[in-house]
């Protein structure tokens, strides 16, 4: 499917994950489910970044969790490198977590607040056995540098930073196993517009300096936009289109994408007064159809 | 006679850390039947400022420690707080962010639209059970007369904000302050309920605030925009000559910063950062407070020696800044605009 013909670095093919529904009294039986991702199937390409967007519910998240093996799926097949993740034993998919990393949305909660910035940067370094005492802290050192940390603050807690620092912390110890592919779990919509700018230059830069391959999934359409080589729009838990970013945004097939990407508003009052008539249309015509 | 006129208000909150100056001496007013957007980040001031007009603001900590708030000519700084009740909800409504939290889960749809009737008109409470079955078909929630006897659970996110807006304007307020209406929401839900409010504010002839901190929600949605940045207006402008011509450096930092959906050379475009963040409003800088974070800063000393002014740089175009677009060299002044 890449543009190559090389081997795609993730491969993902019929992936689902049903979550049950229990009922009754004393004895829960599974009464139904929630398909919360359903058959979804698409590569990534070492260095590109694929864009996973759509809006709350549609299972973009639960995607990337089960590509990471922190949701156990259903059915389907995730192969990264060839090596297929689903039927890994749990050694093995620990020492494969040394290539695949998420950064998650909430840098509030997502941080241990009784570990050092040093702890939680450096402890992916401890869980592998990597380096000695001290290089593991020249390399906390360099880490926090590389993403914009000030070095000097490894022993202080992430409670005394803001929302932007403490995004870096998280996005320095997703980079301290130097991984290959790093799921980024709506990295920056917890984030003012400015700093938000900053976080998403960051990880720019970062692809750029050490070839990363990014599974990019947001909600926020300009965001997945402005980092996303192919995007991948999801509904109810399938996807309903996917295609170069270009494509996909300026000439959308599927009436739920056309839908979506009327609904943005854009910061150019005269484009609002045509977009609102168009999506009033569009949305009659998705209530129709 | 503006319907809304807020002068120099001043909202400080006093914690045992310090004095935060959350609201810094703002003025601003709102005419009949226009909608003004007030766009700012996290902490800016831009919910105080509704919290402050509507008398909502916890005291303590909070005070109002200076200016007024005139609505239709009356001080509501010195209201007191039975009549400030009376007012709230008949004359100025407002709708909060998280439909979740504003609606009391133990009650019923029905019984939290018919108190508010009552609580300001004396009806009866059939009528005012017909008037909440009106109202939720004038906010098009399908099948309104099942759904008055729900509970909020049974509504998703978008129905809950429907329904807090048929609250709102159960009373036929003057004014309504929507304080993040769509934040909560998926993009979809939040164009409809943008639809939903621009027709009603028609309908009702209504005067609106809307606080945001989306650029792309005040481009759509206001008649004149006021720009807050650490509890001060930094500029205040009619839409299009706000988009067309920003002149603050931190509403074009902010325009700058953010993504396009459309255009060339997204993917390998950088954003425009803004260095650094917001100052402490417990220590904010002595003079310009944006000038930490100004790339024009450094060129001027005067910047961290005087609070710049909120002078009109062009007729209705306000803007608190000693660097302006249109003043600094080589910047080609803006031609065929005006009021």
């Amino acid at each position: 499917m890449s543009a190559n013909g090389a081997a795609p670095l993730l491969a993902v093919r019929d992936l689902s994950k049903w979550f049950p529904v229990r009922s009754g009294l004393l004895v829960e039986r599974t009464v139904d489910h929630v398909k919360a991702v359903d058959g979804v199937s698409f590569d990534v390409a070492e260095g590109e970044t694929l864009g996973l967007v759509g809006e709350s519910g549609s299972g973009k998240s639960t995607t990337g969790y089960c590509i990471l093996q922190l949701l156990k799926p259903t059915s389907g097949s995730i192969k990264f490198e060839g090596t297929e993740l689903t039927s890994l034993g749990r050694e093995q998919m620990r020492r494969m977590r040394r290539e695949l990393q998420i950064v998650f949305q909430d840098p509030y909660s997502s941080l241990d607040p009784r570990m050092t910035v040093g702890d939680i940067v450096g402890e992916p370094l401890i869980v592998h056995g990597i380096g000695s005492k001290r290089d593991r802290r020249a390399r906390v050192r360099e880490l926090l540098d590389v993403v914009g940390f000030n070095p000097s603050f490894t022993n202080r807690y992430p409670h005394e930073f803001s929302g932007g620092q403490r995004q870096r912390i998280g996005i320095a110890r997703a980079l301290a196993l130097s991984p290959k592919l790093i799921v980024c779990d709506e990295p920056v919509s917890a984030l003012d517009v400015s700093i938000q700018a900053q976080i998403l230059n960051l990880l720019k830069d970062l692809q750029r300096d050490f070839g990363l391959t990014y599974l990019f999934i947001a909600h926020d359409l300009a965001v997945v936009r402005s980092m996303s080589d192919r995007i991948a729009v999801m509904n109810q838990g399938r996807i309903v289109e996917i295609g170069p970013a270009e494509d996909v945004y300026t000439n959308p097939q599927d009436p739920y994408t056309q839908a979506l990407l009327a609904a943005v508003p854009v910061p150019d009052p005269r484009a609002m007064k045509e977009r609102k008539a168009r999506r009033r249309q569009l949305r009659h015509a998705l209530a129709e159809g | 006679m503006a319907l809304l006129e807020v002068s120099d208000l001043k909202t400080h909150f006093f914690t045992r850390e310090g004095v935060v100056r959350a609201v810094d001496g703002i003025s601003f007013s709102v005419e009949r039947g226009r909608t003004l957007g007030i766009v700012g980040e996290s902490g800016c001031g831009k919910s105080v400022t509704a919290l402050s007009i509507m008398g909502l603001i916890p005291k303590p900590p909070a005070k109002i420690v200076g200016g007024s708030v005139l609505f239709e000519g009356r001080e509501l700084t010195t209201l007191p707080e039975k009549e400030l009740e009376d007012l709230r909800g008949r004359e100025i409504a407002m709708i909060f962010q998280d439909p979740m939290t504003s609606l009391n889960p133990t009650l019923k749809i029905g019984t939290q639209i018919t108190e508010t009737i009552r609580r300001h008109y004396d009806v009866s409470t059939q009528d005012a059970r017909k008037k909440a079955i009106e109202l939720l078909e004038e906010v098009r929630i399908p099948r309104a007369v099942d759904r008055l006897d729900d509970y909020p659970h049974r509504f998703s996110g978008g129905m809950r904000q429907r329904v807090m807006i048929a609250i709102a304007l159960s009373c036929d307020p003057k004014l309504l302050i929507a304080d993040e209406p769509t934040t909560a929401l998926d993009v979809t839900v939040q164009a409809s309920v943008l639809d939903l409010l621009d027709d009603l504010r028609r309908e009702h002839d209504m005067a609106m605030i809307i606080i945001t901190h989306d650029m792309g929600v005040v481009a759509e949605a206001a008649d004149d925009i006021l720009v807050m940045y650490a509890g001060q207006v930094v500029e205040q402008a009619p839409v299009l000559e706000l988009f067309d011509h920003p002149e603050h450096p931190y509403t074009e930092a902010l325009l700058g910063a953010l993504p396009q959906i459309e255009g060339e050379g997204i993917r390998q475009g950088r954003l425009t950062a803004i260095p650094g963040r917001p100052p402490d409003l417990i220590n904010p800088p002595p003079a310009c407070r944006f000038a930490p974070r100004c790339p024009y800063a450094s060129a001027n000393d005067a910047c961290a020696e005087h609070m710049p002014e909120l002078r009109e740089i062009r007729s209705g175009h306000f803007v608190r800044s000693a660097h302006p677009a249109s003043e600094r060299a080589g910047a080609r002044r803006p031609t065929g605009v005006g009021a």
